[in-house]
């Protein structure tokens, strides 16, 4: 046991100087060297469909058995978007919810609803009506139950993402159990079709989406609204006793959390075309709070690595069969047992900028 | 312009059963520092948290410079002029110094989401103010040196300071200090007293609830005193330091035998 023990602990001290000499480098690059580090990293990304060709790069994210494109926009990039929706209101906010899959059922069946079951719209047109009707159900929840705090509010949520699904399930006008199918694809500009077979223009698109909103959310988290937030997060009644319309930013953070979370839902119910209440189930809302907690909640960048790790690992994975969930499970294990604050945590001020601070705050964990 | 800022008139708070004050009135005026003192218990806590809204009172009221604010939700009454600190600090521990100071200097700013994500000029504007704003606090309370730090990390006096300057963010007529002084030694001690006073030359009204003498005796202009929920005495604290009735508040009544 006490082997194993070391093993642990030398394997930790691999991982924080790693992580720690990486932020260290990157802090003392100027500012132009940062932006043009982002942009290599932003190609990168882009091309991120060609990566499987390459040697041992390749051969360690390529997903065996299931068709890597797919991988990266049915699974990778709809976590990646659902978990930047879902830090604003777990990670910034502090509001535990566990029915956010509901949000996300919203914005896939307003594209379902308006592009193929009641109307004949365009994605495109379906695409704003969704987020915005995500946000308005976000506010119906929301106005109710953000008096509650902490368990409660999660069994609230817990309740709401259920209630989605069964209210699909059971309304006819929604399509009942069978769902509803031929939902339209974004429409094609140039060379860039959106068919059945090629899923690469629907990761530049996801891709896209993800930029824009990464970018929005970087606003919204440096500014007065962020501020409030993370106060809240860190104690209610004193930042109400500051002065903090607690309630209203609270109101905020989940409707665009559910903005999100329904942004989200279009671009999956456009990809896919057929949608159906059991894509929605309970385990959805887990494993997107999974992908918040374990990338590191509060840290927009630790949701995003968040989500492709759960998203990527069980794909790559899939050749071990039945025993992929355990080595999924081990993974989420490890992870929690070694960076308890997620793979990239919260840094605060001038942690940020010294990895000597991050290295002795995981001595002293 | 009334001399009076903050009536606290015949206010009564009482939990189920029990009475944490009972008709209690007090006086703060204009550019005073009145002290609020009593053994453990007494209510000060409790009278702090009926004027920040954290209580609304059994009965009696509060005015504020003329205005009942016992229905105002508590972020109102911190808007319209009234700010605190608490006795166990209560900081925003993951927020850096300045960020801490900054949300008590967004109180009175009304850009909101569609400023932020639109990057308007006059959230910028309001940004920069905010900020500048929290540097001076910083300064002002000495503690600018680690504005980056996270509150968490920061030592306990720069803690303490911190809430202070974080109160004062918020633009406020009166402060209501609850225990500043809770956990100094006595070159700490002298450092607040100092402070406090300077804060009032800065024109802010306090109200102070200490538990240490040489605090309170040194700063206040007067002294309220409460016990088991009442008040006991009131007036300067010379006159209140030898009042009979405190004094055995404080060290009990000698047997009859």
């Amino acid at each position: 046991m006490s082997s194993l023990l070391s093993v642990f602990t030398k394997f930790k001290v691999f991982f924080l100087d790693t992580f720690g000499g990486l932020s260290e480098k990157w802090y003392s690059l100027t500012k132009n060297q940062r932006y043009s580090a982002w942009g290599l990293v932003i190609v990168a990304v882009y091309l991120a469909p060609w990566w499987p060709k390459l040697p041992v790069i390749g051969w360690i994210v390529n997903t065996p058995g299931t068709n890597f494109e797919s991988v990266l926009t049915d699974q990778v990039l709809i976590y990646v978007m659902v978990a930047l929706g879902l830090n604003v209101v777990v990670g910034l906010a502090g509001l535990l919810d566990l029915g956010y899959v509901g949000f996300y059922a919203v914005g896939a069946y307003v594209t379902a609803v308006m592009t193929s079951q009641h109307w004949n719209l365009p994605w495109l047109v379906a695409l704003p009506v969704a987020v915005i009707v995500s946000m308005l159900f976000g506010l119906v929840l929301g106005t109710p139950t953000l008096r509650l705090r902490g368990d409660y509010l999660a069994i609230v949520t817990l309740g709401f993402g259920e209630i989605i699904r069964l209210s699909a399930k059971n309304l006819e006008w929604l399509g009942a159990s069978r769902g509803i199918s031929k939902i339209k694809h974004p429409p094609s500009f140039g060379p860039i079709k959106f068919g059945v077979l090629d899923a690469k223009p629907y990761y530049f698109l996801a891709l896209t989406f993800v930029l824009i909103v990464m970018f929005f959310l970087h606003r919204l988290e440096n500014s007065r609204v962020g501020r409030a937030w993370t106060a809240v997060r860190e104690d209610e009644d004193a930042a109400e006793l500051m002065g903090v319309n607690t309630y209203k930013f609270k109101l905020w953070a989940f409707a665009i959390g559910a903005g999100v979370g329904g942004l989200a839902g279009a671009q999956y119910a456009g990809k896919v075309s057929f949608i159906s209440p059991d894509n929605f189930p309970l385990q959805l809302s887990i494993l997107f709070l999974a992908c918040v907690v374990l990338g590191g909640s509060g840290n927009m960048y630790g949701a995003i690595v968040g989500g492709v790790m759960v998203a990527w690992l069980p794909e790559r994975f899939r050749n071990f069969t039945d025993k992929r969930v355990l080595v999924f499970g081990i993974a989420l294990v490890l992870v929690m047992v070694f960076r308890p604050e997620g793979l990239l945590p919260r840094r605060v001020g001038a942690e940020r900028r010294k990895s000597k601070a991050i290295d002795e705050i995981g001595a002293s964990s | 312009m009334s001399d009076v800022l903050l009536e606290f008139s015949n206010v009564t708070m009482q939990f189920g059963g029990v009475t944490a004050l009972s008709e209690v009135t007090i006086d703060v005026h204009r550019g005073e520092i009145l002290g609020l003192i009593g053994p453990n218990g007494a209510g000060k806590t409790t009278c702090f948290n009926v004027i920040t809204g954290v209580y609304s009172p059994t009965s009696g009221g509060v005015l504020f410079d003329g205005k009942d604010i016992t229905k105002l939700k508590r972020f109102q009454i911190t808007r319209s002029g009234i700010a605190r600190t608490f006795q166990n600090i209560r900081l925003f521990s993951q927020m850096t110094a300045l960020e801490n100071v900054m949300v008590g200097a967004d109180t009175h700013k009304s850009s909101s989401v569609p400023g932020a994500l639109l990057r308007t000029k006059h959230q910028r504007h309001e940004e920069k103010e905010s900020r500048d704003r929290a540097m001076e606090l910083l300064t002002f309370m000495g503690i600018a040196d680690r504005y980056d730090s996270a509150a968490r990390n920061l030592p306990y006096g720069y803690q303490r300071r911190l809430e202070i300057a974080r109160a004062l963010a918020t633009d406020p007529q009166l402060l209501c200090l609850d225990e500043p002084a809770a956990g100094f030694n006595p070159a700490e001690k002298q450092e607040l007293n100092e402070l406090i006073l300077k804060i009032r030359a800065k024109g802010y009204t306090v109200l102070l609830i200490e538990h240490d003498m040489s605090v309170v005796m040194n700063v206040s202009d007067r002294v309220v005193v409460l016990d088991f929920g009442r008040k006991i005495a009131e007036g300067l604290p010379a006159q209140v330091q030898i009042n009979p009735d405190v004094v055995a508040a404080y060290l009990g009544v000698p047997d009859a035998s």
